[in-house]
């Protein structure tokens, strides 16, 4: 079957290659960057020639920085800390108030199912800022403008739907036979749901949620414009750094670092669930 | 003990009438949560409302949508939306369908390759662009340096309002083509493997089978990646923010970030209100055909699986 000729198997790797370059190429260099200091990053031509050191990562971790002009404070950690509970939280809620009205929709086709499940899933393409600049001004009189719970309910927007439509394609590929027979055999609608419904479509649950958690982690423009200072995940948090620290290249690059370490390491572990996912369950990987 | 039955039996088919809602309650709430500040947008879209003048505010009814059709900013956004739009989506499904069609074969690098691609999709927009905007430095930045070598000395990238567009354009093209690319594969290796064998027995050249059989046959993939991420772009506010918020001066006003300087800096709700409608208007358009051609090849799929 193979009949190409030497000259495109090469002209094949020669684009492959390219292809690594240009997509991996960044990640690499601010790796590379954050174990600089700032006289090693400014020498030009740049090289990679350099003695690695840590000290950035040590000023993040610390939350202090020592300048010649003096030491500053980092809040950077707590950043970090933040995007933990905001997407942890949301996706927890997504997952409780998602899985049984997936169940729900797949199960049982009743009144007004599909304009609510339609409704949900405009919205995830409905421009968010759209929903969010009427909300800074409820949050204000609700009291919710500087809690984690109404930042965590607005991330909603993002976590339910994606929860809902990849769930919903998982309980519809099980055959409801299996239920019904455990139904016969006299176990509650409940036990049925935990002990059959819910394994059989466990993969596609943690699929849904990988995804969720990675879209939450990664989410710029709700917290940016309802979360306080001191409520800031790190995509936000990351930005007000560069404008407050300015010039420590190194720090800023370790932050970046940090801040993309975890929704990478989540991909690279759980590449086959993610690629099912992020087809929406339109093309089965 | 019929009777006994009888109400048992009754009750359950109750509950299972009540069930489904009661399920789908919590996600309805939900639903009505978003709806409200929706409302408030309409509302606001309508009204004379800046929220440094708090004693001006009252209905104006349709004057901030007429204001637009005079409003020289409301056109360029409208403009740069389209541009950067259509520019990100058509060179990202060129290169995606390009990377999808090298990568076809299920070889061991291939699948690394593949793999490797899934790093600048799980990065958060915001932080690619903070990336991009570090390797850009004129002092340190490689990408400045590497413009150099090639005889651009004075790049300035996102400073700069003739490449500013470039720059964002090209973050963009980072982060998403990745997503073109899995979809795309993920339909390529879907394709039934007898028309191509028919057309190799038939000596069809390889540039021929592949605008006479796999494009056609792909098509309903390409459609339905190039509408989700057309609706993804048109509202992008991430990467042009994190970059250049906008500017220089008003080059990258996308309609995101107008409507959110227009709230904000210059605190006019009610125009920051109609700006979103409108573009909410756009999307909702574009996701009505999107979610049609998404059913049709998720059931699709679904028969063939």
């Amino acid at each position: 079957m193979d009949h190409r000729s030497l000259l495109e198997r090469w002209l094949r790797g020669i684009a492959l290659a390219l292809v690594v370059v240009f997509f991996m190429f960044p990640i690499l260099w601010i790796v590379l960057m954050s174990l600089q200091t700032n006289e090693t990053i400014l020498r030009s031509p740049p090289s990679v020639v350099f003695t690695p050191t840590l000290q950035n990562y040590a000023a993040l971790i610390s939350g202090r920085l020592e300048t010649e002009a003096g030491a500053l404070d980092i809040a950077f950690m707590s950043n970090l800390m933040n995007s933990v509970i905001l997407s942890v939280g949301s996706v927890a809620l997504a997952l409780v108030l998602g899985v049984p009205a997936a169940y729900a929709f797949a199960r049982h086709r009743f009144r007004g199912s599909e304009d609510i499940a339609f409704t949900l899933l405009s919205f995830r393409f409905a421009p968010p800022l759209l929903v969010l600049l009427p909300l800074t001004l409820y949050f204000q009189d609700l009291g919710l403008a500087d809690t984690y719970f109404g930042l965590i309910w607005v991330y909603q927007l993002i976590c339910l739907p994606l929860i809902l439509w990849i769930v919903r394609g998982y309980f519809e590929d099980i055959s409801p036979d299996i239920e019904l027979a455990y139904r016969i055999a006299g176990h509650s609608w409940w036990a049925t749901f935990r002990r059959i419904a819910l394994p059989l479509a466990g993969p596609g649950i943690a699929a849904a949620g990988l995804l969720a958690f990675i879209f939450a982690w990664n989410n710029f423009i709700f917290a940016l414009v309802l979360a306080s200072a001191d409520k800031q995940p790190v995509t936000v948090g990351a930005l007000a750094f560069v404008t407050a620290s300015g010039i420590q290249y190194g720090q800023i690059a370790a932050a970046v670092v940090l801040s993309i370490a975890p929704t990478l390491a989540l991909a690279l572990w759980a590449q086959r669930y993610l690629v099912e996912g992020l087809s929406l369950g339109a093309v089965k990987g | 003990m019929t009777a006994t039955t009888g109400t048992a039996r009754r009750r359950l088919r109750v509950a299972q009438g009540v069930l489904p809602y009661l399920l789908s309650l919590p996600a309805l709430l939900a639903c009505i949560g978003i709806l409200i500040p929706f409302g408030t947008a309409v509302y606001y879209s309508l009204q004379r409302f800046r929220l440094s003048q708090p004693w001006n505010r009252g209905m104006n009814w349709g004057d901030n949508y007429i204001a637009f059709l005079g409003d020289p900013g409301f056109w360029n956004t409208l403009r740069i939306s389209l541009t950067y739009a259509f520019l990100t989506v058509g060179l990202e499904l060129v290169l995606g369908l390009g990377i999808a069609l090298l990568l076809q074969r299920r070889t061991r690098i291939n699948n690394a390759v593949s793999i490797m691609l899934l790093m600048p999709l799980m990065t958060a927009p915001a932080l690619a662009a903070l990336m991009f905007k570090l390797m850009t430095n004129p002092n340190f930045g490689i990408l400045s340096y590497v413009a150099g070598l090639l005889g651009f000395p004075d790049m300035r990238w996102g400073a700069s309002p003739s490449t500013a567009l470039l720059t964002v354009v090209m973050v963009d093209i980072w982060v998403y083509t990745p997503f073109m690319m899995i979809l795309l594969l993920a339909g390529l290796r879907s394709l039934p493997s007898q028309p191509f064998e028919a057309a190799a027995l038939d000596g069809v050249p390889r540039w021929q089978q592949f605008w006479r059989i796999t494009l056609p046959m792909l098509m309903p993939y390409i459609l339905t990646a190039s509408l989700f991420r057309l609706l993804d772009s048109i509202q992008q506010f991430d990467i042009i923010y994190a970059m250049t918020q906008g500017g220089p001066g008003d080059t990258l006003m996308v309609f995101q970030v107008e409507a959110y300087l227009t709230f904000f800096q210059s605190t006019n709700v009610g125009r920051s209100a109609a700006l979103l409608i409108i573009l909410w208007a756009i999307t909702f358009v574009l996701s009505n055909i999107f979610i049609k051609n998404w059913l049709r090849l998720r059931a699709r799929a679904r028969g063939v699986s």
